[in-house]
């Protein structure tokens, strides 16, 4: 199964000095422009909108590990998302933690999650490996909605901001931005680093030829594991903050159109590329909160979306012009 | 009377409701096994064409005056139609690339159907009455069986056995799974394999309208009828495993039973028992029941 962007091919001799010189300048520059315009952004749009972005953006750099990296297409990454939002809403609002706290809990519920429904998916391949995933993930949907503690179809509402570390006050959306840019750009350099390890060049060699891993001698599944549970964690990493920053958990989380969604964020953006998921959550996100007002015409133009971008241009915004620079982005 | 403590009017009203499921996930999840054994691709419109099944009827109804009788027959080929020229147009150029591709882009179409049929006709759904030839029931003494829901089980046997036998048994059958063999060489002996695969996936198409049309009268017709539906339908496929026809088909029918059968014993678990039963499958079996090894 190979999802091979172009870029792959193309800028091989790219990658090759990419590697032996540790992360390019390129990427380097390109992070410290991102950090500076996540710093001055608050400035610019609504904090919690700009929140909102930092998390999915966070959402579809860890889906883009599994599937751009990994090659595997998981058609049930809310179940994550959703289950870690859920949790860290539940934590800061019936245990009282404080934030930090709240947040990993539901991370770690992501990731164990992740381990169950990894474990159990990675036995079928290729579209079999997206429907079973989307099977599971609609059982953690009607978990969601029968449970006592999830609210049914209230959800978990106004959840409390307590204090970071139990002394910063976050009450104030500022401060919250603060702790929102430093767990989301952390999280998608920390992929980053994953994608341009030894780890992730194996991943690589996975995904273009499996039988050939199998024969240098890797443990496939376990290395494909590895990677979904990673996935899986950051994905929940982002849903769990995102609970924090909206103060509500609900089904919407874990619905799987929202699994949907960001598969259609990495595919815009540019799947298999660094900073893809990046562009296109930000993309779907605005375009979401700006054409609110005409209801379902949004899933109309996502459909849409979703069709030219298979049809048309494959490597999405940021592989197009990953091609005409000949780097990788 | 009981039967371990249920009584037996509530044991045979669920297995009745879930044979009606069964019928519906059967006919569903093998209208998915033909459009995969010869495209290679999962249809994710194919809950969306079920839901156009269902609207199509409602349609002919409400302003053509067309009655169930036709519209049972004009509803997939309408839908059908549709499914030809998605084909034609979109899917056709994927089939040299991975088949997520054609995942991808089913799924952006059903979004868009959808999408399209949510502004129109909202989501609190649309009634429409059982056809006069077959509303009452009959009493059976120990159940009440109305004569539609016995008419949706019978249509879909017949359904289902008549695509199993064209497929399994006759020369445009073999033709096909040739096809899905080795499309180039069928091609070399003058078969025009692309008019194939385009005939295949409008009739899988079809098959979900059918089952859309069929619904119409039990459930209400709105536009996520099919949204839902197509994820259990997917995890039936997977229990089934997508090499065999009469996989498909017996999955359906017999999840669709277990599913009632639960909903008397535990009904919080009817929701669920279907992934469950994946689950397991996974573990035991993990290319399912009827499948071929992977």
């Amino acid at each position: 199964m190979t999802m091979t962007t172009d870029n792959d091919t193309g800028a091989t001799p790219v990658t090759t000095t990419a590697q032996r010189t540790g992360t390019p300048r390129h990427h380097l520059i390109l992070f410290t422009l991102l950090l500076a315009l996540l710093v001055v952004l608050p400035w610019l749009v609504y904090p919690v909108f700009a929140m909102k972005v930092m998390c999915f953006a966070l959402f579809a750099c860890a889906f883009n590990l599994l599937l751009g990296f990994g090659g595997l297409l998981s058609f049930g990454h809310a179940a994550f998302f959703g289950s870690a939002s859920y949790v860290a809403a539940h934590a800061a609002k019936v245990w009282g933690l404080t934030p930090e706290l709240s947040i990993l809990s539901g991370t770690a519920v992501a990731a164990a999650l992740g381990l169950l429904i990894g474990a159990l998916s990675i036995r079928r391949q290729g579209i079999y490996f997206a429907m079973v995933t989307l099977a599971f993930a609609q059982m953690v949907y009607f978990f969601a909605l029968q449970a006592e503690f999830t609210g049914g179809e209230d959800g978990i509402q106004s959840v409390p901001r307590n204090a970071l570390f139990g002394i910063f006050s976050l009450a104030d959306n500022m401060a919250l931005y603060w702790l929102v840019l430093v767990i989301t750009f952390g999280g998608i350099l920390f992929l980053y680093r994953v994608t341009h390890s030894p780890f992730g060049h194996v991943l690589k060699a996975i995904r273009q030829n499996e039988a050939r891993a199998v024969s240098l001698g890797y443990n496939v599944n376990r290395y494909k594991l590895t990677v979904f549970v990673i996935s899986a964690t950051f994905a929940g990493l982002a849903g769990a903050t995102k609970s924090q920053v909206f103060q509500l958990a609900s089904l919407t989380d874990v619905h799987w159109s929202m699994s949907g969604e960001v598969v259609l964020m990495t595919l815009l953006g540019g799947m298999g590329t660094i900073f893809g998921p990046i562009v296109g959550a930000a993309i779907i996100v605005t375009m979401q909160n700006y054409l609110a007002g005409f209801g379902a015409w949004v899933t109309v133009i996502q459909g849409v979306i979703f069709v030219i971008g298979v049809l048309l241009f494959r490597e999405g915004i940021v592989g197009i012009l990953a091609k005409w620079f000949k780097k990788p982005l | 009377m009981d039967i371990f403590g249920i009584p037996v009017q509530v044991l045979f009203g669920q297995l009745l409701i879930g044979l009606i499921n069964g019928s519906f996930y059967a006919v569903l999840s093998l209208g998915l096994a033909v459009i995969f054994g010869l495209l290679n691709i999962i249809n994710f419109t194919h809950g969306a064409q079920y839901m156009m099944g269902a609207f199509v009827a409602w349609m002919m109804l409400n302003y053509l005056g067309v009655n169930y009788w036709f519209a049972l027959v004009l509803a997939p080929l309408v839908v059908g139609a549709f499914g030809m020229l998605a084909e034609r147009l979109m899917l056709a150029r994927l089939y040299k690339l991975d088949h997520l591709y054609g995942l991808l882009l089913t799924f952006g179409l059903a979004l868009i159907i959808q999408g399209l049929f949510r502004n129109y006709y909202g989501i609190s759904g649309l009634p429409y009455t059982i056809p006069p030839a077959l509303s009452g029931g009959q009493n059976l003494g120990f159940m009440f069986l109305p004569n539609y829901r016995a008419w949706v089980i019978v249509v879909s046997v017949v359904v289902c056995f008549g695509t199993w036998f064209m497929i399994e048994k006759t020369k445009l059958g073999a033709y096909l799974r040739a096809a899905t063999e080795n499309p180039e060489l069928v091609g070399a002996f003058g078969i025009n394999v692309p008019r194939m695969v385009t005939l295949t996936y409008g009739f899988g198409a079809a098959l979900a309208g059918l089952a859309g049309v069929l619904a119409a009268p039990i459930y209400s017709v709105n536009p996520n009828m099919g949204a839902d539906l197509i994820i259990l339908v997917f995890a039936v496929v997977v229990i089934g495993g997508m090499g065999s026809i009469i996989g498909a088909i017996l999955t359906g029918f017999g999840l669709g039973i277990i599913e009632g059968l639960t909903r008397v014993v535990y009904p919080e678990g009817s929701s669920v028992v279907i992934f469950v039963i994946m689950a397991i499958v996974l573990l035991v079996k993990p290319e399912g029941l009827f499948g071929r090894q992977a």
